[in-house]
Order: structure tokens, then C-alpha cells, then sequence
């Protein structure tokens, strides 16, 4: 039988260093929610468990530049009470706290949800949506990637041996945006997304979209950030042609596997409609 | 006996469940909470193969593994010969059992046990288990009912030859037997219909989805004898099937059953329990085996999937004149499953002149089915209410008025055989009409559907036991384990005979050593059948508190009288002395006689059948197909409530149950044959924000067999809802869905092509 051996640094360093040294033999452990349930089902089997939440940057949110550096290992539970971030990036929380159940929530991570890869993670087509970037500690110093460059496929992520995702960087919002994240699951909670899309978009006073992000989760081996689907919303007011235009982005891109969860058909079709409708919500947030 | 005008204390309340403050804080001892000095623990090696013959076991790398106990394979399980015995609402082989708890040759599913390890720890157990090495011989399976009914579909068992054909089959098949119902002439019948629907429906397997896995501890000794503590509906039929598989005499082995997180039918057979005796005889130390959530998905018994064909005629004032029906269900590995309920329940609600039914019992490779509440009437009698609301529709008649016109009534000569006696089944159509639910307005994309249900419940034997305390208080023990607060049902029907407070009766449920036999708690036969000999037994405590109050005054016993929970002295004698309370008589009872106790052993009779009526409002997204419960009210006729919130809850439990079947519950496999959402994730029972809250409607019409009137409660609920909800889909979007479950992806199709 081998042992599992359990570090917590108190330092970034400290983590990084045992990280790099266990040369793939261990793992990090944030909330542990997606970790600890696949060590229990023997999918995983390390020799050491770094477990990161005692590191103050990992759990600390705070403002700058008008915008918020929120660390990856704060749960959905305190995000969630977090008003500067729920008012300017109500769908990045509402993402992030449609993880489970409250439980979970007390533990989960945006940083788990992210680096465990799964193409349904709710919080990563938020994120995308968001432009959100993350700072990245390893061996070699700090470097900064966007979110939708951290999962290369299911289960699959950039990181190098012995690097943590430190934090995520909302940037400043402009007047009149708004963001917002629409899973499909066929309950209505503790289910893995169907299909999630995720959209932030910038108005103009007239109404007009001068800016957006459209991104989709659980539809191809990764989240999908739609150049298309941004394209059909700038310069409209989201009116019905955009919206189809939208839908129609949203169609194409979809590579969906046919699996217990969905058929190939069902989740596109799903993607488009909930394109449309996290477009609308975002505007109703953006026009206030 | 009429029983309504009766006025009670007790019965129809909702007293504190006795067993609720352990549940709440953790206290509460289940399946896998018995720890023993020096126990192993026991695990289970299952076939990765949907079908396999297994050529070779070899378990030498694993016995040598140092922590290692006990190995078994089918060598050390006797074989059995095929025998069938009576089990509860199904039937069950020996031969059969025994081959399920360990594969016997040939692996018929995906997780069917083929060894099992006990070991000083899990990690060894683990460990262990990868050791053993299996040599199989992968074979082609057939899960789904018809492919397993064609002519060239691999065939599980050699020496399956059709029962219930003339002349019996000479080529084995997949079709265990044939069971024919007819009453009347269906073709005479349908000739008279001005209109004529069928129909055919698919339903998907689906799990009763307890909360506790199955688990038991065995302890047996050097001198043969066994102590077994386990998660069961019946300890009692464990200790028979587990004497039986290990050829030991009854007397040798005491069952305790633990507190019980669910069983819903599911846990009324033996999968662990033999294996846990067998480990533990082996090894000579006490054995633990859990299963894990995989397992019990895997090898545990859901209910059948199926595939039905009904047809039914009306005249144009809504009459029905013909019904026929032709069912297939899955029995899993081996034969026996509910299609023989399921057959005799298709038609019951409904008082019909022509009556034809066909069922089938087919061996298919997936676990092996188990009872299921109500189990079988669910599928037909699904397949039945949607052939009865497309009718209703298309006559322009409410489906309610329709079911009234066509309903079983007292004196109706039910398809499957009995004359019902007093029934309530047209109360709860009434009552379900006059609900404001039935009137309330709908908005865009919602639909509101109605179904009935009809389930025989059972009786059967059951034991009861009363002790008095010295202090006055009261020690109930029953044999039947509480799965739906029946340690309550029996306190308040103890309490209410004796005319004392309920909280001065303690109910337990005792081991199968400390009281006469009792059948399994199944059949919704509990509150009824035990309950009465709680009733019988309390009436003994009464009689003798009488006698001893006539020895302390010295008087005869029939001048002394028991009422309000007092001994009074009547008659002649009335006024003469102060009454004496149960606490004065047990303060004396040395002096008149030594402890007073009484035990009641029956096998209650007259059962009393149970009707339900739904209500159901859904909301259909259009766009994703998604189904939203909006508005479910269940009208039930129990008989008697006898723990109101009690019965509330398995009426609710039911119907939460059934719109799960409705919903999203399925087995899947993938294209090998194995069990692809064998967790909680990806098989989809409702989670409490997918209802609505579900109200209930009581109608109480009594049974007249027993002493409160009761009726059972527990099945009915579960029968309705998979029609009620299809029958609002259908209401809403104008489309009949007839595959279980109605998932998003299926209605969504449906609503893309139109049909
Ligand atoms: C009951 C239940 C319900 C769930 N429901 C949902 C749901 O609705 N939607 C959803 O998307 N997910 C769901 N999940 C999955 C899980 O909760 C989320 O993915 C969660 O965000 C993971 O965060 P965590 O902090 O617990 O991650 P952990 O389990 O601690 O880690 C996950 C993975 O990421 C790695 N990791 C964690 N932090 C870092 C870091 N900072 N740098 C580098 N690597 C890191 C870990 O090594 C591990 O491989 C559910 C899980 C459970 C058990």
C-alpha cells in the first residue's frame, strides 16, 4: 500500500518548490471537490497532496484598478457575498455558485474548477467571457495567461510541472456592460452542464453593442471562445436578426460528443438557445 | 364494523416519530455502523462483462497476500436446487439466489459477484481483489426486453423452455414464461367501440434509489452458530434465505435488522448478507461488507424496463367495452420479474366486460430485478392511463368524468379475479375533481394531466410483542423493520387500544430470535398486518390488566372493565374502588401474579386494495425541451391515516418517486453491456428543487377487515405519476410521449418533429 503524504505551505514558494520536486507524483488540493472524489474513485493516485488554502494570495480578493484580482482558491461562498464583484461581474458569480450545492460551495474553487479541465467547468465560460487572466506562479517566476489558454482538453491544461494558478484578474468594467453565465442540466441542480454559455457585452448609450464575449462550455473538448458569436452582437441592438445570427455562431461551433448526458443534437441546438438567452440577460444587466 | 363514526385519540395524529431525534443527529446505528472486536472487512469481485463464461478463477495470489482471511468463490457456495417459494409480492428461486449472490460458470451482468475477499483492511481487501484472476470468456448480451425475445438473441440460461406454452418449447430462449389473463371476448368488444385507441409504450429500468447502500456484519461462531446485523426489509426472510443458502438450521442464525435508509422493495432479497456469513464461517472472525453507490447501481435489483402494447375500446357516451394488453418486462439475469402484478393490475381500476392480457418474463443481461413499490403495476398501468387521457381527448370528455363512468366499484368483478369489496376508488376521482388544482388556470406551454392507480396491498404474517414496565410504561416490539415510520403506526394503535398516552410506548423492532415470525415489510402490509397483531396484543395486555385489578379487589373479572387507559370496577361493583392505572397495577404485579406481558402472532387476512388519484401541472420549455413541475396534488384512498404526516410522506415519497420514473431516471449502458451512470450524477433522481411542494388529499374510506379501518399506503402513490405527467406534457404540447423517461432530449425531439 503507498503512503499519501499531505504538505500545506504557508508560501507560494514553499508550495511551488514541494510542487516541482514531487515531478508530477503529487497534487495541488484546493476545495478538493473534484480532487478527493476522484482519489476516492482510485482514478488518481499521488504520492503527496499540496494543499494550498493556507496561502494568503491564494484567498484574498482585492480591488485594483477599478477592477477585482480575486485568488484561486476562494470558495463560491465568499465570493458570492463579495458585492464589489457581484455588481460588476454578476455573471461570473452566478457561474461560480451554480457549483453544487451549498456544501460544495463552502469549498470549491474557481481556480479547481478551471485547472481540473473539464470542458462542463460552469465557472471557466464565465471566466472567458470575462477576459478574465490569471497569474500563474512556477518554477520559473510568475507569468500571466488568459483563461481560455489554460485547458488543452478533457482533463488536460498549459501548466508546466510545478506551476499554480495564483489569482484572476477582472479587469475595470466601462459604463453600460453586463455579463451573464445560462447552464442547461436536465435537473435543476448537483448535475454537470449540458451545455453553459457564458456572454459579457459592453452598450452604448443608444443601446447599441460596442463590445462582447461569447463563450460555451460542454460542447467541444474544451471551452470555446465564438469570434462569430461576438461578431453578431457588436453593432446590433440584440435584435431578433443578431439574435439568430447568435444562435447560428453558437450552432457551428459546437463539436459535442454524443454521451449519458446528451446527444450531439440536443446540445447544439441547446447552445444556441442559450446563447440567445444569456445575451438577453446580459443586456437587461448592462442597460441596468 | 362501521369504523367511521368511531372517535380516537390517537389514530389520524401526528405524534413525534419515535425514531426521528437519532435520525437527525447521527445517532441512529445503520447497515454499516456495527463495529465488532477484530472484524474484517469484506469485499466483492464483480464481472466487468455484461456476459461471460468464466473459464477459470484463479485466488492463490490473493490468499497469500498477508492480511488476507477468506476467499470465496461459487466453490464454496452449495449448489441449490431450482425451487420457487413465495416472496412477498414476487417469487424467487433458490437456485437462482444462489447463483446470483455468486456467479455460478457464466457471468450474466455487469457487476454479478464471481468472488469475494475478507481482509484485516480495506487497502488489503483492494488489493486483494486485483489478485484474483479471472478467465473469461466474453459472450455476445442483450439487455433490451424484445431483442432478448428474438429467435437469435444470445440466450442466458440453457435450460430456460418457455412456462405457460402448450406444447413447452424444445429450443431454450430468453422467455422465462407467458401469463395469459382473459375475461369476456375483447373482439366482441372492440366490434361494439365507436372509438378505438393503442398504443405502444417503452419503459426504461429504473433503481428504488435508497439512501443506504446494502451492508451487514456476520459474525458466525465455532460451535455453528451466527449472528448477522444487515440493512433489510425482512429480517426474518434473511435468516431463511441465508439458513437456506449455507444449509444451516434456522435456530443457528439471528438476524438483527439495523435502522433502514430506504428500501422501497429494493431491499426484501440477499446479496451481502450470505456472502458476509460465508467469510466470516471461513475465515472464523466477524465480517463487514458495504457496498459502494457503484455497486448498488450494478448488482442490486431495479424494477423492469418494458415494452407495452394497449388497446382500448369506448362507445361514444365513454364506455369502455374492451381492454387488451401485451406486456414485456425484463426480469434481469434470472426469472421473476413483476409481470405477473403487472399483468392483473393493467385493467383494475376499471370495471370492463372484456379483458385481455399477455405478459412475458424475460431473462435479460442486467441485475437480476427486485421488487420495487408496487412493483409491475407502475408499467402497465402507465400504459393503460395514457391510452385512457388520449381517449378522453379524443371523446372531448373529462378524463376525470371518464374515469368515474368506467370505475371499479364495490361489487365490480375486478379482470384480474376477486369481487372488490369496499373500495375508494371513485371517493378519490371525486375528490380530485372538486381540488381547486383541477379548475386552477394554466398559462402559455403548461399542461395539466390526471391518472389513477390501483395496487392490491397484502397482509401475511406478522408477530407483536408488549411488555409493562415496572413504572407503567410500555416495551411494543415488532418484527417488522420501519421503512415508513411504522414504529410510530404501532405505537399509536398500542396506545389507542389501551387508552394511554403514546409516548408511554416505546416500539422497537426486534431480532428474529425475540419474537415470533414476521414477514418482510413489503406489500404495504405493515401498518395493516402488524399492526394488527399490536392491536390483538395490546387487547391481551387489557385483558390482563382486568384480571389483575380483580385480584387486588377481589372481585370477578367481569365486573372489572378497561376504558381511558383505567381499570374500573363495573357492573355491581361500580363505584366500589378507586380505578387503578396501568402504573398501580404494574407498581403490584408481583403481588398478583409476577410481569405482565402478552405476544400476538397472526396472518392477517383482507388486505384492503388502495386507489390513487394525480393531479399534475407541467410547464414544457420549447426551446429545450426541459419539463417543469409546477403544481402535483395525489389524492389517495388510505383506509384509515392512522400517522397522518406519516402517511402524507409516503404518498409524497410515491409520487416524487414516479415523476423521477417519468422524468429522468434510465439505466444506460454503453455498446459492451456495462451500466454507464452507475452514481447519483448521471442517474437522475428528482433533487428537492425539481418539485413543487406535493400536496395530498387523504380519502378515508375503511376497511372494513381491519380493527382502525386501515388500508396500505406506501405502493399506490408510485403508479400514477408517470401517466399524470405524460398526460400534461401531452396536454401542453399537444404530444403524446410514450418512451419513458420523458427526458429533454426526447421531448425536445418530439416537439421537433411534431409527434
Ligand atoms: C457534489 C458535487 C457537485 C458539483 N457540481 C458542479 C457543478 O455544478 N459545476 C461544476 O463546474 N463543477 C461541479 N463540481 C466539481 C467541482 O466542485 C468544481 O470543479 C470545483 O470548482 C473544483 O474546485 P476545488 O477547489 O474543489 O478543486 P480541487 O478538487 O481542489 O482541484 C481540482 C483540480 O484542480 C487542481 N488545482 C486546484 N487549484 C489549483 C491551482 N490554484 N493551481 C493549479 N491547479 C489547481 C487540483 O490539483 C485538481 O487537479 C461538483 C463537485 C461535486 C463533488
Amino acid at each position: 500500500m503507498n503512503a499519501l503524504t499531505y504538505e500545506s505551505p504557508g508560501s507560494l514558494d514553499e508550495a511551488v518548490k514541494l510542487l516541482a520536486a514531487a515531478k508530477g507524483n503529487a497534487k495541488v488540493l484546493a476545495g478538493g471537490t473534484d480532487l478527493l472524489v476522484q482519489l476516492r474513485m482510485g482514478m488518481i493516485k499521488p504520492a503527496m497532496i499540496i494543499d494550498i488554502k493556507k496561502i494568503p494570495e491564494l484567498t484574498a480578493i482585492n480591488e485594483e484598478n477599478g477592477g477585482y484580482r480575486v485568488g484561486a482558491s476562494v470558495s463560491g461562498a465568499v465570493l458570492g457575498e463579495h458585492d464589489g464583484m457581484k455588481a460588476a461581474w454578476p455573471g461570473v458569480v452566478e457561474a461560480f455558485e451554480l457549483i453544487g450545492s451549498t456544501q460544495i460551495q463552502g469549498r470549491a474553487s474557481m481556480g479547481g474548477n478551471l485547472c481540473n479541465g473539464s470542458p462542463a467547468a460552469d465557472a471557466v465560460p464565465a471566466m472567458i467571457a470575462a477576459d478574465a487572466v490569471c497569474t500563474i506562479a512556477g518554477p520559473n517566476g510568475r507569468r500571466e495567461a488568459k483563461v481560455e489558454d489554460i485547458v488543452t482538453g478533457p482533463g488536460q491544461t498549459s501548466l508546466a510541472n510545478g506551476e499554480i494558478v495564483v489569482d484572476f484578474l477582472f479587469p475595470a468594467r466601462p459604463a453600460r456592460s453586463g455579463d451573464a453565465y445560462l447552464r442547461f442540466i436536465p435537473r435543476t441542480e448537483m448535475d454537470i452542464a449540458v451545455v453553459g454559455a457564458g456572454i459579457s457585452l459592453t452598450l452604448d448609450d443608444a443601446g447599441v453593442c460596442t463590445d462582447a464575449r461569447v463563450a460555451l462550455g460542454a460542447v467541444a473538448p474544451t471551452q470555446l471562445l465564438l469570434q462569430d458569436g461576438a461578431a453578431a452582437l457588436i453593432g446590433s441592438k440584440l435584435d431578433g436578426a443578431a439574435m439568430e445570427k447568435l444562435d447560428a455562431a453558437a450552432r457551428a461551433a459546437c463539436r459535442p460528443i454524443t454521451d449519458k448526458r446528451g446527444t450531439i443534437e440536443y446540445r447544439i441546438k441547446v447552445a444556441g438557445v442559450l446563447a440567445r438567452r444569456a445575451a438577453k440577460i446580459a443586456q437587461q444587466r448592462a442597460e441596468g | 364494523m362501521t369504523v367511521e363514526s368511531k372517535k380516537y385519540k390517537w389514530v389520524g395524529t401526528s405524534p413525534v416519530r419515535p425514531d426521528g431525534n437519532d435520525k437527525v443527529t447521527g445517532r441512529a446505528k445503520f447497515g454499516a455502523d456495527l463495529m465488532l472486536p477484530g472484524m474484517l472487512t469484506g469485499k466483492v469481485l464483480r464481472s466487468p462483462h455484461a456476459h461471460a463464461n468464466i473459464k477459470s478463477i484463479d485466488t492463490s495470489k490473493a490468499e497469500a497476500l498477508p492480511g488476507v482471511k477468506a476467499v470465496i468463490t461459487s466453490a464454496d457456495v452449495a449448489e441449490l436446487e431450482s425451487e420457487w417459494v413465495p416472496a412477498g409480492e414476487l417469487q424467487l428461486n433458490f437456485r437462482d439466489l444462489a447463483h446470483n449472490i455468486m456467479a455460478n460458470g457464466k457471468a450474466l451482468y455487469d457487476g454479478h459477484a464471481v468472488a469475494a475477499v475478507a481482509a484485516t483492511s480495506a487497502a488489503i481487501a483492494d488489493a486483494a481483489l486485483d489478485l484474483i484472476k479471472v478467465d473469461y470468456e466474453v459472450l455476445p448480451h442483450v439487455i433490451d426486453v424484445e431483442e432478448a425475445m428474438e429467435a437469435d438473441a444470445p440466450v442466458l440460461h440453457a435450460d430456460m423452455f418457455t412456462d405457460g406454452v402448450t406444447p413447452k418449447p424444445t429450443k431454450a430462449s430468453n422467455i422465462f414464461k407467458e401469463v395469459d389473463i382473459a375475461v369476456g371476448d375483447v373482439e366482441a368488444g372492440f366490434a361494439k367501440a365507436d372509438l378505438v385507441v393503442e398504443r405502444s409504450f417503452k419503459t426504461a429500468p429504473v433503481h428504488q434509489a435508497y439512501l443506504e447502500p446494502h451492508a451487514a456484519v456476520a459474525s458466525f461462531s465455532e460451535d455453528g452458530q451466527a449472528e448477522l446485523w444487515c440493512c433489510t426489509q425482512g429480517h426474518f426472510v434473511v435468516r431463511a434465505y441465508c439458513a437456506k443458502l449455507l444449509g444451516m438450521d434456522i435456530a443457528d442464525l439471528r438476524v438483527t435488522a439495523s435502522e433502514i435508509g430506504g428500501g422501497f422493495g429494493g431491499k426484501t432479497t440477499v446479496y451481502l448478507e450470505p456472502v458476509a456469513l460465508m467469510l466470516s464461517r471461513k475465515a472464523g472472525k466477524p465480517v463487514r461488507a458495504v457496498m459502494t453507490r457503484d455497486e448498488v447501481f450494478r448488482a442490486s435489483g431495479p424494477t423492469s424496463g418494458a415494452a407495452s402494447w394497449v388497446k382500448v375500446g369506448v362507445t361514444n357516451d365513454g364506455t369502455i367495452v374492451a381492454g387488451e394488453a401485451i406486456l414485456k418486462y425484463q426480469a434481469g439475469a434470472f426469472a421473476g420479474s413483476p409481470i405477473q402484478p403487472g399483468c392483473m393490475c393493467a385493467f383494475a381500476p376499471y370495471d370492463i366486460e372484456n379483458v385481455k392480457v399477455k405478459g412475458y418474463d424475460v431473462v435479460t443481461n442486467r441485475s437480476k430485478v427486485a421488487a420495487y413499490r408496487a412493483p409491475g403495476a407502475p408499467i402497465s398501468e402507465h400504459a393503460v392511463e395514457s391510452v385512457i387521457d388520449e381517449i378522453a381527448k379524443k371523446l372531448g370528455m373529462d378524463p376525470i368524468e371518464l374515469r368515474e363512468k368506467n370505475a371499479a366499484r364495490e361489487g365490480t368483478n375486478a379482470a384480474y379475479g376477486p369481487k372488490f369489496g369496499v373500495i375508494g376508488f371513485a371517493d378519490t376521482l371525486a375528490a380530485a375533481k372538486a381540488h381547486p388544482h383541477y379548475s386552477a388556470p394554466l398559462g402559455p406551454n403548461q399542461g395539466r394531466g390526471v391518472a389513477s392507480g390501483f395496487w392490491f396491498n397484502i397482509g401475511g404474517s406478522s408477530s407483536a410483542t408488549v411488555n409493562v414496565n415496572e413504572d407503567g410504561t410500555l416495551a411494543l416490539a415488532t418484527g417488522s423493520p420501519d421503512i415508513g415510520g411504522s414504529r410510530a403506526s404501532m405505537a399509536i394503535m398500542a396506545a389507542e387500544t389501551l387508552g394511554i398516552e403514546v409516548t408511554d410506548v416505546r416500539p422497537i423492532v426486534a431480532d428474529t430470535a425475540s419474537l415470533g415470525y414476521t414477514f418482510l415489510t413489503g406489500g404495504s402490509r405493515v401498518t395493516f398486518a402488524t399492526g394488527m397483531a399490536v392491536i390483538e396484543a395490546s387487547k391481551k395486555i387489557a385483558l390482563e390488566l382486568r384480571e389483575r385489578a380483580a385480584k387486588t379487589w377481589d372481585i370477578s373479572v367481569d365486573a372489572v372493565i378497561w376504558e381511558d387507559g383505567l381499570a374500573k370496577p363495573a357492573g355491581a361493583n361500580a363505584g366500589d374502588f378507586e380505578p387503578l392505572t396501568l402504573a398501580d397495577l404494574a407498581a403490584k404485579a408481583n403481588q398478583t401474579g409476577g410481569p405482565i406481558s402478552s405476544a400476538a402472532s397472526l396472518n392477517a387476512e383482507g388486505a384492503g386494495p388502495g386507489f390513487g388519484t394525480h393531479i399534475c401541472d407541467v410547464e414544457v420549455d420549447p426551446e429545450t425541451g426541459a419539463v417543469k413541475v409546477l403544481r402535483y396534488t395525489a389524492v389517495q384512498d388510505c383506509g384509515q391515516a392512522i400517522h397522518k404526516a406519516y402517511v402524507e410522506g409516503q404518498i409524497q415519497g410515491g409520487a416524487a418517486q414516479g415523476i423521477g420514473w417519468a422524468l429522468n431516471e434510465e439505466y444506460i449502458y454503453d455498446e459492451k453491456g456495462r451500466l454507464d451512470n452507475a452514481s447519483f450524477l448521471d442517474y437522475r433522481i428528482p433533487v428537492a428543487s425539481d418539485l413543487p411542494m406535493i400536496d395530498t388529499v387523504i380519502v378515508e374510506v375503511a376497511n372494513p377487515t381491519h380493527p382502525y379501518g386501515v388500508r396500505g399506503v406506501g405502493e399506490v402513490p408510485i403508479i400514477p405519476p408517470m401517466a399524470t405527467v405524460a398526460n400534461a406534457i401531452d396536454s401542453a404540447i399537444g404530444i403524446r410521449l410514450t418512451e419513458l423517461p420523458m427526458s429533454p432530449p426526447r421531448v425536445l425531439a418530439a416537439l421537433d418533429n411534431g409527434s
